[in-house]
């Protein structure tokens, strides 16, 4: 009886230390593990051929792995210190593999240098900039790629809050019929380029509480031509320049090319607006600063 | 009928349907518009779109048109006479490309020319065809035998292609949305938006025209040859120096005003020659008179086949006179 009684106690000591070894394993020695093998697949070169995609790596805290970027990369600041190797156009490939990268972010066009690069066995992580969903789903891809996935997940929901708070503050107002302009020529009412219905900017400037013009245009952008200004007649014209001019009512030299079509609203009642600076095109993570300007700018 | 009276029947009707097509387009568009309300002074200028579309928006754009396709079908048909070569066009001598690469630069480097209610790509673009203009004369009159027609058009087109490398280059170099507008600017745009870029274009133009008023029957003995033309009286040197300045003068103005359109300045002098004979008296006012209709009705179907997108006039003017050409050139052989 016994001897049975310290059998029994011994088959149970040996099942609970079997079971605490089971539990050591998966509380430490897994997660560890995983750890230790996700450090070593997370890459550590990244080489960054997208501008919009190299400031969504720093806002994770992936800057770290940057070891070279575009040519037309100018944030933060950081960057232009690292080397370059081209841009969508003419990317340096030689350089670009000499740099051993374990990651190359391409942009979709550029087919050929990502062919090139899985012929050089390095992997690539491909973008195409399309809606704002798009961009924020690309950014949780792109945490997920380079080990900070919780990070990227944290910036990204920063960046919804950000926004839900726009819409907040602009639902249940009038919105006002806007023009967003990205593109034309100085002092002239000519190649005047703007959004459509479609693509991140025609998003921004929803949550921002503007009614899009173009709206119906199922195109990111088209030229506008002065016809079409006229007959469209925004109640306010949102232009979005980055070079770095005095925030605000333009100058009056620059509204001087608007003076011209003094039948539309934005015009007459003086609400062309100005958005300046670096972001303010660059579909990345400060999108939401210009989301707030043009919230501020459409509903002061 | 005299050849003076098939002159003057000939030229009147071109005159008739150029100056219907100029009327009747400001008339159409992408927006309807109401034209007694356009017209109707007691409407206040702020209130009155209709009036704003018709004059700010249109009206200056049916004008720039004109004046373009005119100065560019000019310009071929005296070149063509001048070289006596049937592939000659007002981009042969590099003026055009000297307009493009003041233009491009203008815009790559962001400069600040504008002056008179003129942006900076128009002035540029017309300093630049200045430049390649002196080029090319100089290099031309530094021959012992006065200005050589082969020296000259070999210097344009060596010039053309040396342009077209740098404007390659500075595209190259530029800022992404500064290179797409660059490409854009290449395309042709007629939608000048104001009267500004037309009046400053307007004295280099009418100064070109006072010359060609002048060269139709120089151009006549000039395509029989430089020793005929001499034969009969004609001080050929001076001759050739006034076409060359004339077509040039035209052409810098033209492409500074609505780009580098291709397409008219070949092919509607040739098209009026298959329409009209040969004779420079008929071929010159007649080409001019067509290649300004002609500009207008492509920049109409370029601003409402896709509104509100519009196509750029250059795409448009190859689409509907290439066809148009070649149905022309096989019917008549």
């Amino acid at each position: 009886m016994t001897i049975r009684t310290t059998m029994d106690a011994e088959t149970t000591i040996t099942k609970h230390a079997k079971l605490l070894v089971v539990v050591l394993f998966v509380s430490f020695v897994v997660p560890f593990v995983s750890f230790v093998v996700a450090l070593q697949s997370r890459p550590q070169r990244i080489v960054s051929l997208v501008p919009a995609l190299t400031e969504m790596l720093y806002a994770m805290g992936a800057g770290p792995q940057v070891v070279a970027v575009s040519s037309y990369d100018e944030y933060p600041p950081e960057v232009t210190k690292l080397p370059r190797v081209g841009a969508l156009l003419d990317p340096d490939t030689e350089r670009i593999i000499s740099l051993e990268p374990d990651l190359v972010i391409t942009y979709g066009s550029q087919v050929d240098l990502r062919a090139q690069m899985k012929r050089a066995a390095i992997p690539t992580f491909d973008y195409r900039h399309a809606d704002l969903r798009d961009i924020l789903l690309t950014m949780k891809a792109l945490g997920a790629r380079t080990g900070h996935s919780a990070e990227a997940d944290r910036a990204v929901a920063a960046i919804e809050a950000r926004l839900a708070a726009v819409r907040a503050r602009v639902a249940g107002t009038r919105r006002p019929k806007t023009l967003l302009v990205f593109s034309r020529e100085p002092r002239a009412l000519r190649n005047i380029y703007v959004s459509g219905g479609r693509g991140f900017l025609h998003d921004m400037l929803e949550i921002a509480g503007g009614d899009d013009v173009f709206g119906d245009i199922d195109r990111e952008s088209m030229q506008a031509s002065t016809e079409v200004l006229l007959a469209r007649a925004p109640e306010v014209i949102l232009e979005l320049r980055p070079d770095d001019i005095p925030e605000g009512t333009p100058t009056q030299a620059e509204l001087a090319s608007w003076s011209r079509l003094a039948s539309v609203p934005a015009v007459r009642n003086r609400r062309v607006i100005f958005i300046s600076g670096r972001a303010v095109t660059v579909p990345g993570p400060r999108l939401a600063d210009t989301v707030e300007r043009m919230a501020l700018a459409l509903h002061p | 009928m005299t050849i003076r009276r098939r002159i003057v029947t000939i030229v009147v009707a071109f005159a008739a349907v150029a100056v219907a097509v100029v009327i009747w387009a400001p008339t159409v568009g992408s927006t309807s518009i109401s034209l007694s309300r356009a017209f109707d002074s007691s409407i206040p200028w702020e209130d009155n779109v209709d009036a704003q579309i018709f004059f700010v928006a249109r009206l200056p754009r049916v004008l720039s048109g004109a004046i373009v396709g005119a100065a560019l079908a000019a310009a071929g048909v005296v070149l063509q006479a001048m070289l006596r070569n049937p592939l000659a066009t007002p981009f042969t001598l590099g003026v055009s490309s000297g307009g493009a690469l003041g233009a491009m630069l203008a815009i790559a480097l962001g400069l600040d020319l504008g002056m008179l209610g003129v942006s900076s790509v128009p002035i540029a673009s017309f300093a630049g065809s200045l430049v390649a203009i002196g080029i090319v004369y100089w290099l031309a009159s530094s021959q012992k035998r006065g200005l050589s027609t082969n020296v000259l058009l070999l210097a344009g087109v060596t010039l053309n292609s040396f342009f077209s490398a740098l404007i390659l280059f500075v595209q190259y170099m530029a800022d992404f949305t500064e290179s797409f507008r660059t490409v854009r600017w290449l395309m042709g745009d007629l939608d000048v938006g104001s009267y500004s870029p037309i009046l400053a274009a307007l004295p280099f133009l009418l100064a070109a025209f006072a010359m060609f008023a002048v060269l139709p029957r120089t151009l006549n003995l000039l395509t029989m040859g430089e020793d005929v033309a001499a034969a009969r009286g004609v001080e050929v040197i001076r001759a050739q120096r006034l076409a060359f300045l004339s077509a040039s003068l035209a052409t810098g103005a033209a492409v500074s005003l609505g780009g580098p359109i291709g397409f008219i300045g070949i092919v509607v002098p040739h098209l009026v020659r298959l329409m009209v004979g040969s004779d420079h008296r008929v071929v010159l006012p007649a080409a001019t008179l067509f290649g300004a209709a002609f500009t207008v009705i492509c920049d109409l179907a370029a601003r409402t086949i896709m509104a509100p997108l519009e196509l750029p006039v250059g795409i448009v003017t190859a689409l509907i006179g290439g066809p148009f050409f070649l149905w022309l050139l096989v019917k008549k052989s």
